[in-house]
This record gives structure tokens, C-alpha cells and sequence, in this order.
């Protein structure tokens, strides 16, 4: 697949001195999710930006279908659609009208089929013509999704999709942006929920202090920095680990009656079949037990301490 | 060229206009039709005629050019600011749209806007003073020409303005003095020679004293001159307006 976006040596450094990119390179495939992943003031937002002509760039270049986003931005634009972090719509604008709008921006005559397919999808049709004022939060935010679709872009940007919106919602915009990864749309989201990333990107990209600390696959991401934790429950507490388990590094849970012991997904040997056989050695007898993934969020935290 | 985009902002910038008519056409006409009164009727009948104009008719040109001044600059200002400080104005960033089409179709908006109420007041005047307009073509052309750069002057205001404040600042503390000490009420001739000369430093005395000329054919100025000032006034604004979308200046970090 080729790259739709390419981002190369890009750098920012605002009039106050603050560095808010340094020096990032990333490459987007046609027709994936990434998801940006940091936290508040990782950068997220000024990557997105400059990509769609918000912030100009220090340094670096950056571009959408082969189109520098600086030197010709008209080709370039006409390929992305943004929808910003902050919801921002002309009060006494309807729905349709905002539509229009941005269509028209777009150099795009009007398409009522097109809008009307678009609303649609985003249960909006009924309120086509509310003014965006009267909408609540949630419809707001699919309006200016819709205005991000309406001019067929084949980028789009969602910066914090989700931030402050209720779980109810967050679902229902996952399920938005699937769809959009069906119709064959790239899509670029930034979020600070891991959960989020989890839920419904191709890739994951973290990003903090400016730079870009990796982009990698999300299953292969989880599959490689994924703990495995085996929780094994006991009938009897146990006063201390018996010394023929100490090899293990086990841990203790709170209630002295479960032995954690972590151990590498992905390693050619866990361990476990041993373990088990010098519990019993030990007569050790066992309740229940229970295996875990890391979660992204697992991964990402721990990322996140090691570079600090 | 993106022509659909200027069209796109025109007409919403006129939606706009026409939502709010009351607030954007009565008010003016309303206005003007109480300077009419005061100064047209009442103090007017005892004023003598000047340049052979009766003092009634005399500040029809000079009471238009007050509105239309002050609608230009505030249509414009307000119609770039709203976005900006609704946080909207991330759409015309991201659009393939150049300065050229956003000035095109905000400028032209606003006015297009102060033109319909430079017009409309004029058609008021009509029912408080007998006037006649020598030179109709001209007229047209200096009320075009003002509308314009007065909303280019607009533009810059609203987009180098941080707050509402700001936003009403420069209407208020110069542009209503420079109206008003502008010849809208009196023939510069009137004035000690000193401050005669200094009011040649004031923009809108060119503009006041070209559009009379088109009334009544007689002017305190030169028309030529008046016709240069006016367009110098427009390339400095559209200077300025290339210079900061180019830099970025107030619009882009």
C-alpha cells in the first residue's frame, strides 16, 4: 500500500520558545486507523495541525497524496478533512446549511445526495435543518464530523474525538469510524485514551514531549511489550513462597492467598507447565486460576516512565 | 481560483445580514433620518446656503459617507472576528482556499452590505430634502469604492483584534472623529486656514468632499485628488492584508 501522509524531520518551536515537535518522520498507509497516542501537550494536536494548514512548521515537510501541505496546499487540503478538538459552529447555522458551507469551501458544488447519504450515517438527517445551536453536545460533534466528510476527503483527522463525551457516545463514535475505515477512508485520531486506541486503531503511534517515541503495529505492539500474568489461587494461605518456588519470582497479592507470577507472552517458554508441577511437588494445593493480557494502557505507562 | 468558496462566504456573510436586518438596515436608517431632522430641518433653515446648496441637502453626501464608513468597518470587522473567536475559522485554514478568497468573499460582503444602506438612507434623504445628483455615475463610483476600502480596513481590524473590545475601539476613537471633523456638517472652507491644512491629513475629507462633488459639483477638493487618496487608502489596506496572510501575522502560530 502506499503512503498517503508523510511526514519528514518535522520540527515546531512556538514564539515562546516552546518545542512542541522535534524532529518527527511518520508514514501512513491508505485505508488504516493510526491512532496518536500521548498525553495533554504531547504534541498531538500542533502534528495534526500543521498537517492541515492550522500552525505553520518550523522546519520539516509534510505530505497528503504526494501534495506538499505548504507548497500546494490547494491539492493537498482538498484531500483531508479535519475535525477539530473544540466544538466550533456557527450558532444560527442549520445542520444543512453548515454543510453547504464547507462543501462549497471545498470548491465543491453542492451534492444533496451526498449530504443527505452523509447525514444519515450520522443519525443527523432528522435535524437537517435545527440550528447547530439547538443540537446537544453529542450531535454537535457528529456536525462537524459531517462537515469533515462532506467535500469526500480521503484523510481524516480527528483530534480528541472523544475527550469529555460520555461512554455511550465514545461507542457510538468508534462504531462512526469504523464505518469510515469501511468506505475506505484513512484515518488519523489522536486521543489520550488507551482504551480508545485499543478499541479501534490499525497502528499506534506515542507520542510524547514532541517527539514521536514509536509507531508500531497495535497487536504486534501488544504482542511485543504484552506481560502475560498467571494468578493463582490457593485453598490455604501461605505463610512465606516455599523455597523450591523461589526460581519463579512470584509475587504476592494482598491476601496472601494468591501467587502472581508475570511472564513474557510471546516467550518460547513460559514456564508455566514447570510451575505447576513444583506447586504440587510442594503440595501446594490450588482453587482457581486466571490469566491476563497487559492492556495497551499497561504498555503505555510503562512506556511512558521509561523515557522520563 | 476557488470561485464555489468565494461564492460559499458571500452568501453566508449576506445570510447573515439579511437574519439580522433589522439590526443592520433600520438602525442606520433611523439614525440618519434623526440627523436629518435635527440638523437637516430644525438648525438647517437657519443656516445660509453653502456653494449654493441648500444646508439641508448639503450633508446628505456627508451623512451617507457616515454610515456607510462605519457599516463597512463594522460588517467586516465583526464578519472575520465571529469566526475567529467562535474557534470556526479553523474551516477557511483548511480549505484550498488563498487570502485572495477569503478577502474576496467577506470584503465583498460587507460591501456589498454598507452599499444597500449607503442606498437606502440616500432614498430616506428623499423624503426630508430636496436634492438633485449631477453626476450619478460617479456617485456609484466613490460609494463602490468606499464600501470597499473601508471593508478592507474592516477585515484588518477584525482579524488583528483580540477581544470585543478592540473590535469596537477603532470605530469609536477614530473613525467617528475623523467623520465628523471629516466636512460631513461644513464646507472645509469654513474652517481658520490652520485647520484647514491639518484637515487635509484626514482621509475622510477626500472621500466626503469627492462624493459631494458628485452630488452637486463643487467640492473642497480637487476630484482627481480625491479619487487618488481614495485609491491609495485601498492599496495600503490590501497590502497590509497580503502582508499578514503571508507571515501569518495575528492568524497562524
Amino acid at each position: 500500500m502506499a503512503a498517503i501522509l508523510s511526514v519528514q524531520n518535522l520540527s515546531k518551536q512556538y514564539d515562546g520558545g516552546f518545542q512542541a515537535l522535534k524532529n518527527v518522520n511518520l508514514e501512513i498507509d491508505e485505508g488504516e486507523i493510526l491512532a496518536l497516542l500521548g498525553p495533554n501537550g504531547a504534541g498531538k494536536t500542533t502534528l495534526i495541525s500543521i498537517i492541515c494548514g492550522l500552525v505553520n512548521a518550523s522546519s520539516g515537510t509534510a505530505k497528503v497524496g504526494g501534495f506538499d501541505v505548504v507548497g500546494d496546499f490547494r491539492q493537498a487540503r482538498s484531500l483531508i478533512g479535519l475535525v477539530p478538538q473544540e466544538i466550533a459552529l456557527e450558532p444560527f447555522q442549520t445542520v444543512i446549511d453548515a454543510l453547504r458551507f464547507t462543501r462549497g469551501l471545498f470548491g465543491k458544488r453542492n451534492d444533496p445526495a451526498l449530504l443527505q447519504s452523509i447525514l444519515e450515517k450520522l443519525s443527523l438527517w432528522d435535524k437537517k435543518d435545527a440550528k447547530t445551536m439547538e443540537l446537544s453536545g453529542g450531535m454537535k460533534r457528529r456536525v462537524l464530523i459531517a462537515k469533515a466528510l462532506c467535500h469526500e476527503p480521503r484523510v481524516l483527522f480527528l483530534d480528541e474525538p472523544t475527550a469529555g463525551v460520555d461512554v455511550e457516545l465514545r461507542k457510538e463514535m468508534w462504531d462512526v469510524v469504523r464505518q469510515l475505515k469501511q468506505d475506505g477512508v484513512t484515518i488519523i485520531l489522536t486521543t489520550h485514551y488507551i482504551e480508545e486506541a485499543e478499541a479501534i486503531a490499525d497502528r499506534v503511534g506515542v507520542i510524547r514531549g514532541g517527539e514521536l517515541l514509536l509507531v508500531e503495529e497495535k497487536e504486534r505492539l501488544m504482542q511485543r511489550m504484552g506481560q502475560r500474568q498467571l494468578r493463582v489461587e490457593l485453598m490455604q494461605p501461605l505463610d512465606a513462597i516455599p523455597e523450591a518456588l523461589s526460581r519463579y519470582d512470584l509475587e504476592y497479592a494482598a491476601d496472601s492467598q494468591t501467587l502472581i507470577y508475570s511472564y513474557e507472552a510471546n516467550g518460547e517458554r513460559t514456564g508455566i507447565a514447570s510451575l505447576f508441577a513444583d506447586l504440587s511437588k510442594a503440595g501446594i494445593v490450588l482453587r482457581d486460576i486466571e490469566t491476563k493480557q497487559s492492556s495497551l494502557e499497561d504498555i503505555f505507562v510503562g512506556l511512558v516512565e521509561d523515557k522520563a | 481560483m476557488n470561485f464555489q468558496a468565494v461564492r460559499s462566504i458571500y452568501s453566508f456573510e449576506m445570510a447573515r445580514f439579511f437574519r439580522t436586518l433589522s439590526q443592520s438596515l433600520i438602525s442606520p436608517v433611523l439614525s440618519t433620518s434623526l440627523y436629518f431632522i435635527v440638523f437637516g430641518a430644525a438648525i438647517g433653515s437657519r443656516i445660509d446656503e453653502i456653494d449654493g446648496v441648500s444646508y439641508g441637502a448639503f450633508i446628505v453626501p456627508g451623512l451617507i459617507m457616515l454610515s456607510v464608513l462605519t457599516q463597512s468597518i463594522s460588517n467586516a470587522s465583526f464578519g472575520i472576528y465571529f469566526p475567529k473567536f467562535l474557534g470556526s475559522i479553523y474551516e477557511l485554514h483548511t480549505a484550498p482556499v488563498s487570502f485572495v478568497e477569503i478577502v474576496l468573499g467577506y470584503v465583498g460582503a460587507a460591501a456589498t452590505k454598507s452599499a444597500l444602506i449607503g442606498l437606502v438612507i440616500l432614498a430616506t434623504a428623499e423624503f426630508f430634502v430636496d436634492f438633485e445628483i449631477l453626476h450619478w455615475g460617479a456617485m456609484l463610483a466613490f460609494l463602490a469604492l468606499t464600501c470597499i476600502s473601508f471593508s478592507l480596513f474592516g477585515f484588518i481590524i477584525g482579524i488583528w483584534s483580540k477581544n470585543f473590545e478592540q473590535l469596537q475601539m477603532v470605530p469609536l476613537l477614530v473613525i467617528t472623529p475623523l467623520v465628523f471633523l471629516g466636512g460631513s456638517f461644513y464646507s472645509i472652507s469654513m474652517l481658520p486656514p490652520f485647520w484647514q491644512t491639518v484637515t487635509l491629513f484626514n482621509p475622510v475629507v477626500y472621500l466626503i468632499s469627492g462624493f459631494r462633488w458628485a452630488f452637486y459639483g463643487t467640492s473642497d477638493i480637487n476630484i482627481g485628488i480625491s479619487l487618488m487618496m481614495i485609491a491609495v487608502f485601498m492599496l495600503i489596506c490590501l497590502g497590509i492584508i497580503g502582508w499578514t496572510f503571508k507571515t501569518g501575522y495575528k492568524i497562524k502560530t
